[in-house]
């Protein structure tokens, strides 16, 4: 299945603003799906490196590389699951997105694109 | 083990209402026949709803088998029966420990040491608590059998232990944006000592959340859930200075642990003002 088809099966789950598919590496975009005007290299970088950095944890504690990151904000989430071949399936939502959904959703796509 | 268990299997089967099921349950337990335990042990329970010890069992075993919820109802079960039942207050201070709720387990494990105070178990894990309170230094949590330590009852002679828990899959670790350690402690599978090392890979991630946070128009973060393998962790920032990481087996799904997380902010916050 294409990046952008996935992607915008992803962006359909209510609430969700923007899906992108990144470089874990250098945190560019690779394909992207938005529903409004959003800057996706910025969340392309920071998620990135912020997966980059919690990567260290599970290093540092001997377990296996994480699967999915979610930060909770107060005016919305930033999620990022980690699939093949070096890139990040990213989503950023309002704060009244179905967590369960999403998380559900951006798993089975990030297994899609492994 | 097994003459043993064929000979008490022998005897239930001449004798149904025979306590004899408890010493077998047990041993199959021990053996992993979880499936076979959990049997002898329900239907032993259907004939002796009033015999502690036989709640008790059911809750190992449900342990044993990762079921948390069940052991839980199992061992308050059993304070219903016999409200001093060391081993069902162990049981439950084991649960509680594994969930982070320090308050409940210390107060199931002063129950179980004012009935049996010589319970070196009780006592390894009361210290073990005070490690993670910050009083002393940590020690080792107590996972094998040391002594019977619950009250007398018929079915007394079943040798019990506090369910081993597994420290390696959970953490509660406070520590500065330098990445030096304020209280806690994380370790590897293996058992050897990752606090320092989480963390130094952690400090200042916060300001990476933060600024990430900002930018993407997202408000100000209050939680980074991380989802990985065997373990679900979860960063707070209980202060602008210190970052709280809590790291628990897949067991306890990333919503109690979120929750979990807010009581373990609000002790982090009352121990940094405690030592200001």
């Amino acid at each position: 299945m294409q990046a952008t088809a996935v992607l915008e099966e992803v962006v359909r789950v209510p609430g969700v603003r923007v899906a992108l598919l990144a470089s874990l590496d250098d945190g560019l975009v690779v394909a992207e799906a938005s529903l409004e005007d959003a800057d996706t290299s910025a969340a392309a970088a920071l998620a990135a490196r912020l997966v980059q950095r919690l990567r260290a944890l599970t290093d540092a504690v001997a377990h296996p590389p994480l699967a999915l990151v979610l930060v909770t904000a107060s005016e919305g989430q930033l999620f990022a699951a980690p699939g093949g071949d070096g890139l990040v399936l990213i989503a950023v939502t309002r704060p009244d997105v179905n967590i369960g959904a999403l998380r559900l959703a951006l798993l089975d796509a990030a297994g899609r694109l492994a | 083990m097994s003459d043993d268990i064929t000979r008490m299997t022998a005897e239930l089967a001449g004798d149904p209402a025979s306590l004899v099921f408890i010493r077998l349950a047990d041993a199959l337990r021990r053996r992993g026949q979880l499936d076979a335990a959990l049997t002898v042990a329900e239907r032993g329970l259907a004939r002796y709803p009033a015999v502690a010890d036989a709640h008790d069992l059911v809750a190992r075993i449900h342990a044993d088998r990762g079921d948390g919820d069940r052991a839980f109802g199992a061992w308050t079960d059993a304070l219903r029966v016999a409200p001093d039942h060391v081993g069902a207050h162990k049981g439950l201070a084991f649960l509680a420990f594994r969930v982070g709720d320090f308050t409940r387990c210390r107060r199931h494990l002063e129950r179980a040491r004012a009935v049996a105070p010589d319970d070196p178990q009780v006592a390894a894990t009361m210290a073990r608590l005070r490690g993670l309170e910050g009083d002393v230094e940590p020690q080792p949590m107590a996972a094998a059998p040391a002594s019977p330590g619950r009250q007398a009852s018929p079915a007394a002679s079943v040798p019990v232990e506090l369910p081993a828990p597994a420290p390696t899959d959970q953490a509660t670790l406070l520590f500065d944006q330098q990445g030096r350690v304020l209280r806690g402690e994380a370790r590897r599978p293996d058992g050897a000592d990752a606090s320092e090392v989480v963390a130094a890979a952690l400090a200042g991630v916060s300001r990476e959340v933060e600024r990430a946070a900002r930018l993407l128009g997202l408000g100000s973060w209050r939680a980074v859930a991380v989802e990985g393998g065997p373990v679900n962790y979860e960063i707070r920032g209980p202060t602008p200075e210190t970052l709280l990481l809590l790291m628990r087996g897949r067991e306890v799904p990333a919503g109690r642990l979120s929750r979990i997380a807010d009581r373990a902010v609000v002790d982090a916050r009352a121990w940094l003002e405690a030592l200001a």
